[in-house]
């Protein structure tokens, strides 16, 4: 094969006129490149879960407009309610913060996952999840990262949402500790809501679609809790519903740590659903995996 | 067995009512370029990736590099690479990052992952760009970042998916070179391609699919040699003579002449060159003023018209959409 000569013939071409510094490929280079012949042995799954999770971090650097959502969505969400029915509902609104503080940070935070799966959705349209997935690595270390890095987006939405409270007049009697209890436990609630998203990501083939089955989901969740109100005033049905629906437990084992009272067994639920969530979607969502639409 | 680097048996997926790749049986040897030839939607995509292990066979089965796809699809993917359409970099990173993430994956640790990404930078010219998001990258540069990305470790197989699609003329002979230094260090290459000539400068053997089968193989050399001893080209002088110019040369060469793309070609299948001469005399004769005429070894092209009945870049999809098709089904 005449390889050799041809290439070495081609490669000191004149720079593009761009003024950027860019040479053809060497094939000299290139051989070099590839007899190192190294290769590491292959990393944990813990490892390459966290360079999935760097990575998002990059992207957060290069698109700085993803933490637009994480923050502008949860300051316009906590003086909208605040606002809007501090007066009719507590009186006044530095009795109704007290109350839907904890409450208000669980919807921001919960809100803001169902962009997990638009994002998942939009990686896999433009290729760079096959690259992934045909590395010999942890199977689920993609989506891990991914969820990981999201977190550092939620706590980012969860602190801009405490500070907003917090102005407003928002003094938790669990103090800084209670706070940060109550923000841990609605990451890790999040970080399993999250599989449901990724499993819609790998059935649902537009980002448009997985927004629209997700806010589906996330409504009756999110609005028929006890996040706004007391659920003493419902009718008798949707009290039941609200007893049952797991947003309500995490809202109220949030509430007890954020107020510095005996947390109930609200976080045993809260954790369990974490973990049930977790166990039913992250499965689907590895068997789809293999073989996406 | 382990000697191939590509076995499969009755290689199956079904999308629906469409059979996009139908029983595909392959033995390719380890070493050179295997060139998969066909038009768009013809399954090449499919084929590779399912050999890649990205989606999983409906029926059939393959080995890769002596491991089943399916059962044993780890020990696959810690052994080959691809690069394609389909298999690219986070745009959103640089350059830079996209290996240092790959080097990561692959267990190199923090000063290794970056030694790793910038010898590769170096190698592929790309160091100039390596702090540019991808995005920004021009599509030669794209193309390079792409397979530096899948030699991150050396691997023993590489596909590469229409690599050079959409790219321009030097950028293709770039990736070309590429292609070589891989084959020249030992490295397998499978090769989708929907440009008869790239499949004829690279692959040694060539498999020619059409909707979902192979429907040829062999050396180029020998695809051509089937389609017959050559061809004659000739261009006509003056529209208005084709009609005339096709009658005598059927007439002479006693075989069929067909009409080109271009309106003032015509194009001869020989059976053997013998009556080429006289044929040429009795256009003169006749005052039919030529062009250009020329005699030569077919082309892949007419080789893939003479096995498919339609030419390789019609198909049967309008032409302009490069890629969508095969990656949509």
């Amino acid at each position: 094969m005449s390889t050799e000569t041809r290439t070495e013939a081609a490669a000191p071409e004149p720079a593009p006129a761009s003024g950027v510094k860019e040479s053809a490929p060497q094939a000299k280079a290139i051989a070099e490149a590839l007899t190192t012949g190294e290769r590491p042995a292959r990393p944990s799954p813990m490892s390459t879960s966290l360079t999935f999770g760097w990575r998002a971090l990059l992207k957060i650097k290069h698109v700085p407009e993803q933490l637009f959502d994480v923050t502008v969505f949860p300051v316009m969400m906590t003086l909208l309610f605040t606002y809007l029915f501090g007066g009719a509902l507590a009186g006044s609104v530095q009795d109704y913060i007290a109350f839907l503080a904890p409450g208000v940070l669980v919807q921001s935070v919960l809100f803001i996952t169902m962009y997990t799966g638009t994002t998942l959705r939009t990686d896999i349209d433009r290729g760079v999840f096959d690259r992934f997935r045909s590395l010999p690595i942890w199977r689920p270390s993609a989506l891990v990262g991914m969820l990981l890095g999201d977190g550092v987006r939620f706590a980012v939405g969860s602190t801009v949402t405490a500070l907003v409270c917090l102005a407003i007049g928002w003094r938790p009697a669990g103090g800084f500790v209670g706070v940060v209890a109550g923000i841990g436990l609605v990451l890790i609630f999040a970080f399993s809501l999250g599989w449901i998203w990724t499993f819609l990501s790998m059935i649902l083939r537009t980002p448009g679609s997985i927004m629209g089955v997700a806010s589906f989901v996330l409504m009756p969740l999110l609005f028929g809790s006890n996040i706004f109100v007391d659920p003493s005033t419902m009718p008798g049905w949707l009290q039941a519903w609200v007893e049952v629906n797991p947003i309500s437990h995490l809202v109220t084992a949030v509430r007890d740590l954020m107020n510095g009272m005996p947390v109930g067994p609200e976080l045993g639920w809260s954790l369990m659903w974490s973990a049930g969530l977790v166990a039913v979607f992250g499965s689907l969502t590895m068997w789809k995996y293999r073989d996406p639409s | 067995m382990t000697d191939l680097a590509i076995e499969t048996s009755g290689l199956t997926k079904i999308y629906g009512d469409t059979r996009a790749v139908d029983g595909i049986d392959l033995a390719i040897p380890r070493g050179g370029v295997h060139g998969f030839l066909g038009p768009n939607g013809a399954g090449k995509t499919t084929t590779i990736r399912m050999l890649a292990t990205l989606i999983r066979p409906d029926a059939g089965s393959a080995r890769v590099l002596g491991h089943d796809i399916v059962h044993a699809s780890d020990e696959v993917r810690s052994r080959v690479a691809l690069t394609g359409q389909f298999a690219s970099v986070d745009e959103d990173l640089s350059g830079r990052e996209n290996l240092r993430l790959l080097a990561k994956l692959y267990g190199f640790r923090g000063a290794g992952a970056t030694r790793r990404a910038d010898e590769l930078l170096g190698a592929f010219g790309l160091e100039g760009a390596a702090d540019r998001q991808v995005k920004k990258y021009s599509g030669g540069m794209r193309r390079r970042i792409d397979i530096a990305a899948s030699l991150v470790v050396t691997p023993e197989l590489l596909f590469l998916d229409e690599p050079t699609t959409g790219l321009d003329p030097r950028s293709r002979i770039e990736v070309w070179d590429i292609v070589r230094a891989l084959v020249a260090h030992g490295t397998t290459v499978m090769l989708t391609t929907q440009y008869l000539d790239e499949a004829d400068q690279l692959a040694g053997r060539i498999s020619v699919i059409d909707q979902g089968r192979i429907i040829a193989e062999g050396a180029s050399s020998e695809l051509k040699a089937s389609v017959g001893s050559g061809s004659l080209h000739v261009r006509v002088m003056h529209r208005a003579d084709l009609a005339a110019v096709r009658e005598i040369l059927v007439r002479e060469l006693g075989v069929e002449v067909e009409t080109t793309t271009d309106p003032h070609g015509l194009v001869a299948a020989l059976e053997d060159r013998s009556g080429v001469t006289r044929a040429l005399s009795s256009l003169e004769a006749a005052k039919l003023e030529l062009a250009q005429f020329a005699l030569g070894q077919p082309t892949l092209d007419e080789v893939f018209l003479a096995l498919t009945g339609h030419t390789a870049d019609g198909g049967d999809s309008p032409d302009g959409q490069p890629t969508d098709e095969e990656v949509a089904a």
